[in-house]
């Protein structure tokens, strides 16, 4: 039996004012159990802890029972009041009369008879309290990042930076991202390579930072404060740490007609390449699937060209295994195919492009050198259609995305702005559902390109996009604010195509037990208060990844999430709350009904052995909870069909007491 | 033997999620947003910790009526706590209607950390709600009933 106090607060005319305080503890007096019943005028104050204190130590109490304000007020505080005078912190139970009584019913006794009742259910859960400890789990202090766009760059400079080690693993032979591709960056209009370079030069050449890059992650075991992560890195045929980047074997290397994917297949590269002139890391990479050598084992110049001797046809995937105390995921987007939309003749003529497609076009380094010139022909363009939102907001169609992919509109502003500016010969037309440009300076942005540049902004749906005998293009569209049907001969179309997440990112929550929305973008732990943490402890996001967003944005969120990272790669070891689940291993049946709905993944099978009645032994599946990445929810309490699972805190016998209690 | 008539007053039990009901419930109370005393409120840490057994429980010991609340769709502090919930519940209260508990008698709601009107005023249609079904004989058991 435990020994009990009551403690009932008056908290000055709060309670007392329509709680009849002395009836309270006089009532909760004889209860079982309770070996000491009091009041006093304000429990929290420094008199009425010492009060508290002095009871415990007096009354050799195993438990007791604060009648006052909302737990979520004072509830820590009773309870380093309690450990303060050696008791259990989590033997401490609050009877909420202030909130939920007095200040509730104005009449006297309603107020004093519920009062008497609650206290009462919180005696009898009292009673059903185990002392609990909170458990302490180390932290590897080394972060890992997963992707290595400018989220993930500026995630892992930022953590570096606060003195923590951190590998980026990136899928491709560089760095960079999508950012890497793109020309000029709104609302600025710097250019992008300018920006991003630097960035990925002091990732490259940072201390604590170590990329992998040409490498994925292959499997997450672990929890926060101690994952342990096994990384492939992918052959690459070529010695990274012998290559000097000196491009030698790219130029000398026979098989050139391989589609470039940096300029996005409009332009060919050699089957040994260097993506772009500033990769990092600056290292050469075999495509498998063109290489002369590796497919008919005949060629081999790459070999007899390279001087340092990098060049390994022989090497295989290897695998690294390395702990982290926290991840960070940074798998950005990609814009989404095109092939469901006939219509834009994406894939009839080589005239419509995607916005991506159109940065290339524009850019320096592109496959064009950064002359604007049609794909078809070479030829000057003189009347481009931009088309809004293609496979953003498309609700209820089988195909497309149904939400807003945000970027566009701002992108497409510049694109138009910029052709304009560096083509005033050209007729630049936009259609659009909505301009959707919140943000600093966006706005401006855009009324600039269609007040100072002369972009035709026209609220319709283009309907067609007609390829037409002498090479141009016939754009048929509604202008919805005219009410008028239009027809547009166009040299080029350019599609702003909607985006989405990365393929590999449904795979990789899998593996990190993060949650994912039904459009595969990564969760928050909170939409508003916590957006850089997934729910699952330990697991940050990063960028683009958790949902469409320009680059400033995106830059915020990694920074946020580096913070996060930081807080908890400072601390030694991590406290757990200790009202977490438990199975008790006799009951379990090892059905995995709580490990599916388990938000965490804290739920793992263990075989174990057990001792039968008849003295034989006998392995069994059972559940086992991980204390470190259960939060406490009790969803898995309520699957258990056997009754194994039951949670520290708010047992089910607990929470039935205070059912009776209640009821009685 | 009592004969004059006693006012009927239900018991209701009242479970709030900790995260956003609870503190709903709290914030009707610092507003000083008035609620019949039958009601009386057991924490949980999430709606989804609410297992249909305590609702029986509840009935079984002479509740007249039970009502969970949870965080609004999407705002389970846990993600995905409420939706267990509802789907419990759901199948917990056409199974008890099917018995013969009326409908009434339970409920399942949402209330935000700034709902305080809402949880009040939740918990006035509620009460009313039960009063007028009268008292749970049902499943009720005597041999639990305090003489
Ligand atoms: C046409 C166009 C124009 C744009 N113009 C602008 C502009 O002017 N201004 C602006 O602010 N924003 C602009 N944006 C938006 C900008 O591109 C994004 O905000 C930014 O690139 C997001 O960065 P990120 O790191 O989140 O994603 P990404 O750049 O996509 O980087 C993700 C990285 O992760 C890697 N990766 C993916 N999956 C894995 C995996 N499983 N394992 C390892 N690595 C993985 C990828 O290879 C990639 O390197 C534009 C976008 C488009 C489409
Ligand atoms: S925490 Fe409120 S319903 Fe889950």
């Amino acid at each position: 039996m435990q020994r009990i106090g009551v403690f009932v607060c008056w908290c000055g005319s709060n309670i007392a004012g329509t709680v009849d305080v002395h009836k309270v503890a006089e009532a909760l007096k004889s209860e079982p159990g309770v070996v000491i019943a009091t009041q006093y005028q304000y429990m929290c104050s420094e008199a009425g802890q010492t009060l508290i204190k002095d009871a415990i130590r007096d009354h050799k109490l195993t438990g007791i029972v604060v009648c006052s304000c909302s737990p979520r007020m004072h509830e820590a505080t009773f309870r380093k009041t309690a450990a303060a005078a050696g008791l259990n912190p989590y033997m401490v139970e609050i009877a909420n009369i202030r909130e939920q009584c007095s200040w509730i019913h104005k009449d006297m006794e309603v107020g004093t008879e519920k009062a008497i009742i609650l206290g009462r259910a919180a005696i009898a859960k009292v009673h059903l309290n185990a002392p609990l400890v909170a458990g302490e789990s180390p932290v590897v202090k080394r972060a890992l990042v997963i992707g290595g766009g400018i989220a993930g760059i500026q995630t892992a400079l930022d953590i570096a930076d606060a003195g923590f080690p951190v590998d980026i693993v990136e899928t491709k032979p560089t760095i960079g991202g999508k950012m890497a591709q793109i020309d000029k960056t709104f609302p600025t209009l710097d250019c992008a390579a300018c920006i991003l370079t630097p960035k990925m030069v002091d990732a490259a050449q940072h201390d604590k930072i170590n990329i992998y890059a040409y490498s994925e992650v292959a499997e997450v075991k672990g929890f926060v404060g101690n994952f342990s992560v096994k990384i492939k890195q992918k052959a690459r045929m070529v010695d990274p740490v012998k290559c000097t980047g000196c491009g030698l074997c790219v130029e000398k290397c026979p098989m050139k007609k391989v589609p470039n994917e940096f300029n996005l297949g409009m332009d060919k590269r050699s089957a040994i390449y260097i993506p772009f002139a500033q990769a990092v890391p600056k290292v050469a990479t075999i495509d498998p699937t063109a290489c002369l050598k590796m497919k008919t084992g005949k060629c081999g110049l790459c070999a007899t060209v390279c001087e340092a001797g990098a060049i390994d046809y022989t090497q295989q995937d290897s695998f690294i295994e390395e702990k982290y105390g926290a991840i960070v995921v940074a798998t950005g987007y990609n814009p989404i195919n095109l092939d469901q939309f006939d219509e834009f003749a994406y894939n009839q003529s080589p005239d419509v492009v995607t916005s991506l497609e159109f940065e290339r076009l524009t850019n320096a380094a592109g496959p064009t050198a950064g002359t604007l010139l049609r794909p078809s022909d070479g030829k000057h363009p003189h009347t481009l259609v931009f088309v809004q939102c293609v496979g953003s907001r498309c609700d209820g169609a089988e195909k497309g995305k149904s939400y807003c992919s945000k970027i566009c509109c701002m992108y497409t502003a510049k694109h138009a702005m910029l052709c304009r500016e560096k083509y005033p010969d050209t007729e630049v037309y936009v259609f659009y559902i909505d301009v959707r440009t919140p943000g600093k300076n966006f706005d401006e942005f855009y009324r600039r390109a269609v007040e100072e540049y002369g972009v035709k902004y026209i609220k319709g749906m283009v309907g067609k996009v007609a390829p037409q005998a002498d090479g141009s293009l016939l754009v048929q569209a509604s202008d919805l604010i005219e009410g008028e049907q239009l027809k547009i001969k166009a040299d080029m179309v350019v599609l702003a195509a909607a985006i989405e997440p990365d393929q590999s990112a449904r795979p990789l929550a899998t593996m990190l037990t993060a949650s994912m929305d039904t459009n595969d973008f990564f969760t928050e732990a909170h939409p508003k208060l916590r957006p850089v943490e997934s729910p699952t402890a330990g697991v940050f996001l990063s960028g683009c990844c958790q949902g469409p967003k320009d680059i400033p944005e995106t830059v915020s969120q990694a920074s946020g999430a580096a913070a996060k990272v930081i807080g908890l790669l400072v601390k030694d070891s991590l406290t757990c709350n200790p009202c977490v689940a438990h199975s008790d291993e006799l009951m379990c049946n090892g059905c995995s009904a709580c490990e599916k709905v388990c938000p965490y993944g804290a739920i793992t099978y263990q075989d174990k052995e057990f001792r039968m009645p008849d003295r034989t032994t006998a392995i069994r599946r059972v559940a086992s909870v991980n204390p470190a990445v259960c939060q406490g929810c009790g969803a898995c309490t309520v699957a258990c069909p056997s009754g194994a699972m039951d949670l520290n805190g708010f047992s089910n016998s607990q929470i039935m007491a205070e059912v009776d209690a209640i009821c009685k | 033997m009592q004969v004059e008539k006693k006012e009927f007053k239900p018991t209701i039990v009242a479970f709030c999620c900790n995260w956003c009901s609870y503190a709903g419930a709290d914030l009707s109370g610092t507003n000083r947003l008035n609620y019949p005393a039958n009601v009386k409120i057991i924490r949980v840490p999430c709606s989804c910790r609410v297992n249909p057994m305590f609702v029986l429980r509840a009935f079984q010991r002479g509740a007249d009526g039970v009502i969970i609340c949870g965080c609004h769709p999407g705002d389970c502090h846990y993600t995905t706590g409420n939706y267990y919930a509802r789907r419990r519940m759901t199948l917990l209260f056409s199974m008890l209607d099917f018995l013969g508990i009326e409908r009434d008698r339970t409920r399942l709601e949402w209330v935000s950390a700034a709902e305080g009107a809402k949880f009040a005023k939740t918990m006035n249609e509620f009460v009313e709600a039960v009063t007028k079904l009268g008292e749970n004989k049902r499943l009720e058991d005597l041999r639990c009933k305090k003489q």
